[in-house]
């Protein structure tokens, strides 16, 4: 798998975020809280730069009306019609388990939605390696 | 076709009460008395005035007659069951004692005097929408005669029907094992539509179709189906087309706005095929039948579609209740399967 | 290693598509930016007494946003002010990468529209469109102006529209759904002969406050019933429009429908025509269903777009109510923005998709 340097910590510290172009690919880059993840920078839904995103908390409900927050940070919503994105897996909360299945779907069907690319990060040297995946 | 018509459940036709009259025998001695001291003669309500076409096909008289009824749409349709869903003006009082009062009359004149009648005949509960508790009381007595099959709620009241003051009557529901189905009008204590008041009946008949939007957007973004997974809901006389783009736009929004509404876990769209049905007439479809598979196929579920006459408003002639050129398994599947998986307590009273 | 890879969405021909965008949102760079138009004794009047509307808000909304000012997050310009509130930023943003030959300004807000007070109401009225003139069409030439009109104030409505009535620089006259009686409703037939005589369709715009519940079973919760029950909003102002038979009486007179989606249109005129030949007698002035003053005077702008499981289904319901009644719209700078290049899935011949995207735009407002 080539592996890119893309970044130093210092350039992302923690709340920060970074975009990046890899191998043709903008790939945007976040530290949450000394955690750094990397996404592709481009929602699945109608192409919204994540990196323009806010990150949020995960809310979720039991049941109606029991409002429960947790990993603050580690959501990011698309900066255009607010589609949630782990962070962890890129995996949409709306629908993860549809997006995992259509994860090997190909399509060009622009509408057609689908996870965000996500790469796994290291933390070497205080230089950020992405791995991506060759062309 | 003959063997398709014969041998279905209709879910709704319309049992209409001649006179407030006919409900003194049910009424206790205070409301007897009340009544008629008060001169309070008819709550017979706008919606399908009594000489319009759509009220009443032209060779159908006999909603008012139990005899007329076997007659006119048991006989002809080879019904097995038909839901008698009565639109009396109950929901529209504000005194909420009286409501309930008078909920209870129907469903005894009801009972005695259609589902006592004929066996073919079943029910839905009339409650008082204006106090959910009495309505839970009225759930509870009627539940125990298993030939009521639903309990009815107006689909625009006071609240839209999602908000958690109904919640005691989804309970009760459930727990008897009752769909609960929305018919359309309005109890008029909101306009009709989100711009006032439209000048025509057949307005506010067309605007039926955004009126039922409304409360099932409600019904599922308050998360009605998440708190109460067993309850089915069936929206009477909505008509069919409007629902597919209805949900995309809901379910659009929903990608956005989950975080509003995090108890919607699954799609929208998702939620309503498995926990709501709809009447088959009217269906507002287009001129052309050929577009009746493109329709099914945006509806994305054959589970959703109950067979019924809308007896005796007038959608269609002759025993044509269904689309044209329906496919045989499917005319099955809306005039029999369907309304038997929706409705727990007709097979346990059909043999 | 934890990589999924999928195909990006791109349609690289649609991206090169010029499009007519139908929708888009211009913004006030500060609260007091309307000042050089209105006279100073209005603006005395707001800052002494508040621009009362038919909500319970002067600042605020009941229904909060999903996200500030219900605009995309990127769309915040750099020198600062709300979304919308810069022309180059908007440019640079939005006109120039989405190809965008002529944009139509549909401004909302404060711009008088559903004021409780009818005079205030037609002077913010007619200092909105003054100042859509003076900062965004006479800055650049794509650039269209609406004839903001204080519509429950049929008379001032008809003033603003003979005042602006030969400008080229204005494309429409602007409505909203959310109106105090529908608006089929003879009250408000002046302004739709006003607006024909002028030559100038009539654009109906989601949103507004009318004081009616957004359901005719009374207020929702949430944010997402209100943004859902739009379409429904929409559906009963054609209604409206089509049984009072507007058109029958004004045939000169086209009408858009614009930020309310279209895929619910054809179902619903599928309905008013079986019900309407039932019941025809309450409604003589009709001499033709419904169905068919609709496709003649009617069209719809595309965003926000419905987004079926199949896109197939999409595709039919285009197909059902035809490609030359849909005009394209981004709803730029708002959330709910749909762009030129992803929203409309493959489909339909190359002279349809530029209907939609350019040429039915081009025809009914008459841009060239």
């Amino acid at each position: 798998m080539p592996r890119h340097v893309v970044a130093t910590l210092r350039e992302l510290p923690p709340g920060g975020r970074k975009r990046v172009a890899v191998d043709g690919r903008d790939i945007v880059l976040f530290n949450v809280g000394g955690e750094v993840f990397a996404l592709a920078d481009r929602c699945p839904h109608q192409g919204g730069r994540l990196s323009e995103g806010r990150l949020v908390g995960l809310v979720e409900a039991a049941e109606p009306g029991r409002y429960t927050w947790s990993r603050g940070g580690e959501i990011v919503r698309c900066p255009w019609h607010g589609w949630e994105f782990d962070l962890r897996t890129g995996r949409s909360r709306c629908e993860p388990s549809r997006l995992r299945t259509r994860a090997y779907d190909v399509s060009i069907e622009p509408a057609d939605p689908g996870p965000v690319e996500t790469f796994a990060v290291t933390v070497e040297a205080r230089r950020i390696v992405v791995d991506v995946p060759g062309r | 076709m003959d063997d398709l018509r014969s041998g279905g459940i209709d879910c709704d036709i319309h049992p209409a009460v001649p006179a407030l009259a006919a409900l003194l025998p049910y009424l206790d001695a205070h409301w007897r008395e009340a009544v008629v001291q008060r001169g309070l003669d008819e709550l017979r309500t706008v919606d399908f005035p009594p000489s319009a076409p759509l009220s009443a096909r032209p060779d159908w008289h006999g909603a008012s007659s139990v005899a007329a009824v076997g007659a006119e749409v048991l006989d002809p349709f080879g019904t097995q069951i038909a839901i008698c869903n009565c639109l009396y003006g109950v929901p529209m009082l504000f005194t909420e004692d009286m409501a309930a009062a008078l909920a209870r009359a129907v469903n005894d004149w009801i009972a005695r005097e259609w589902l006592d009648q004929d066996p073919r005949l079943r029910a839905g509960i009339v409650v008082s929408p204006q106090n959910p508790e009495f309505a839970v009381d009225e759930i509870e007595r009627c539940a125990a005669d298993p030939r009521f099959v639903q309990v009815l709620l107006p689909v625009a009241d006071e609240l839209p029907p999602g908000r958690r003051a109904h919640w005691p009557i989804y309970a009760a529901a459930a727990r008897h094992r009752l769909p609960v189905a929305f018919h359309g009008g309005t109890t008029s204590k909101h306009a009709p539509s989100a711009v006032g008041w439209p000048s025509f009946v057949t307005e506010e008949y067309v605007g039926r179709a955004p009126a039922f939007q409304g409360a099932l957007t409600s019904l599922v973004c308050e998360g009605v189906f998440a708190r109460f997974p067993d309850l089915r809901v069936v929206l009477l006389g909505s008509g069919v087309t409007w629902l597919p783009a209805h949900l995309w736009r809901l379910t659009k929004f929903w990608r956005g706005l989950r975080m509003e509404v995090p108890w919607l876990d699954r799609p929208p769209a998702e939620i309503v095929r498995e926990h709501v049905r709809l009447t088959a007439q009217p269906f507002d479809l287009p001129a052309d039948p050929a577009q009746f598979g493109a329709i099914l196929d945006q509806l994305g579920s054959d589970a959703l579609l109950l067979f019924a006459t809308d007896y005796p408003h007038w959608h269609f002639d002759g025993t044509d209740a269904l689309p044209a050129g329906i496919a045989p398994a499917l005319a099955r599947r809306i005039m029999v399967d369907n309304p038997r998986a929706t409705y727990p307590r007709l097979t346990e009273t059909v043999s | 290693m934890n990589v999924t890879v999928r195909p990006l969405a791109t349609t690289p021909a649609a991206s090169r598509l010029s499009v007519i965008d139908c929708d888009i949102h211009p913004a006030r760079s500060t609260p007091d930016a309307l000042a050089p138009y209105l006279e100073q004794r209005w603006q005395d009047l707001a800052a002494t007494f508040g621009t009362p509307r038919r909500l319970g808000y002067q600042e605020g909304v009941a229904y909060p946003k999903g996200q500030p000012n219900a605009a995309r997050r990127d769309a915040w310009p750099p020198e600062g002010g709300p979304p919308g509130s810069s022309l180059p930023f908007m440019q640079a943003q939005h006109l120039e990468p989405n190809g965008v030959a002529f944009g139509i300004l549909n401004p909302l807000g404060a711009t008088g529209q559903g004021f409780r007070n009818l005079d205030l109401a037609a002077a913010y009225a007619r200092a909105v469109n003054d100042w859509q003139i003076a900062e965004w069409v006479g800055r650049d030439a794509r650039l269209r102006a609406s004839v903001v009109v204080s519509y429950e104030d049929p008379p001032a409505a008809v003033a603003e529209i003979e005042r602006r009535a030969g400008d080229r620089a204005f494309a429409q006259v602007l409505l909203l759904t959310r109106t105090a009686e529908p608006l089929g409703q003879r009250r408000y037939w002046p302004i739709y002969e006003a607006a024909a005589a002028a030559g100038l369709p009539v654009g109906i715009h989601a949103f507004g406050y009318g004081g009616w519940p957004m359901t005719a079973g009374g207020w929702p919760s949430y944010y997402i019933e209100e943004m859902t029950g739009h379409a429904a909003c929409a559906q009963t102002q054609l209604i409206s429009l089509l049984l009072e038979g507007v058109f029958a009486r004004i045939p000169a007179l086209r009408v858009v429908m614009i930020e309310a989606g279209f895929a619910w249109a054809p179902a619903l005129l599928w309905r008013l025509d079986r019900h309407w030949a039932r019941m025809r007698a309450e409604t003589p002035h009709l001499t033709r269903p419904p169905s068919h003053y609709a496709r003649e005077s009617v069209w719809w702008t595309t965003q926000p777009m419905e987004e079926p499981e199949r896109h197939r289904h999409l595709l039919d319901v285009i197909n059902w109510l035809g490609w030359d009644r849909l005009l394209f719209a981004t709803d730029y700078p708002h959330w709910d923005f749909d762009d030129p290049a992803a929203v409309l899935p493959s489909g339909g011949t190359d002279a349809e998709r530029r209907a939609l995207f350019h040429d039915n735009a081009a025809a009914l407002y008459g841009l060239a």
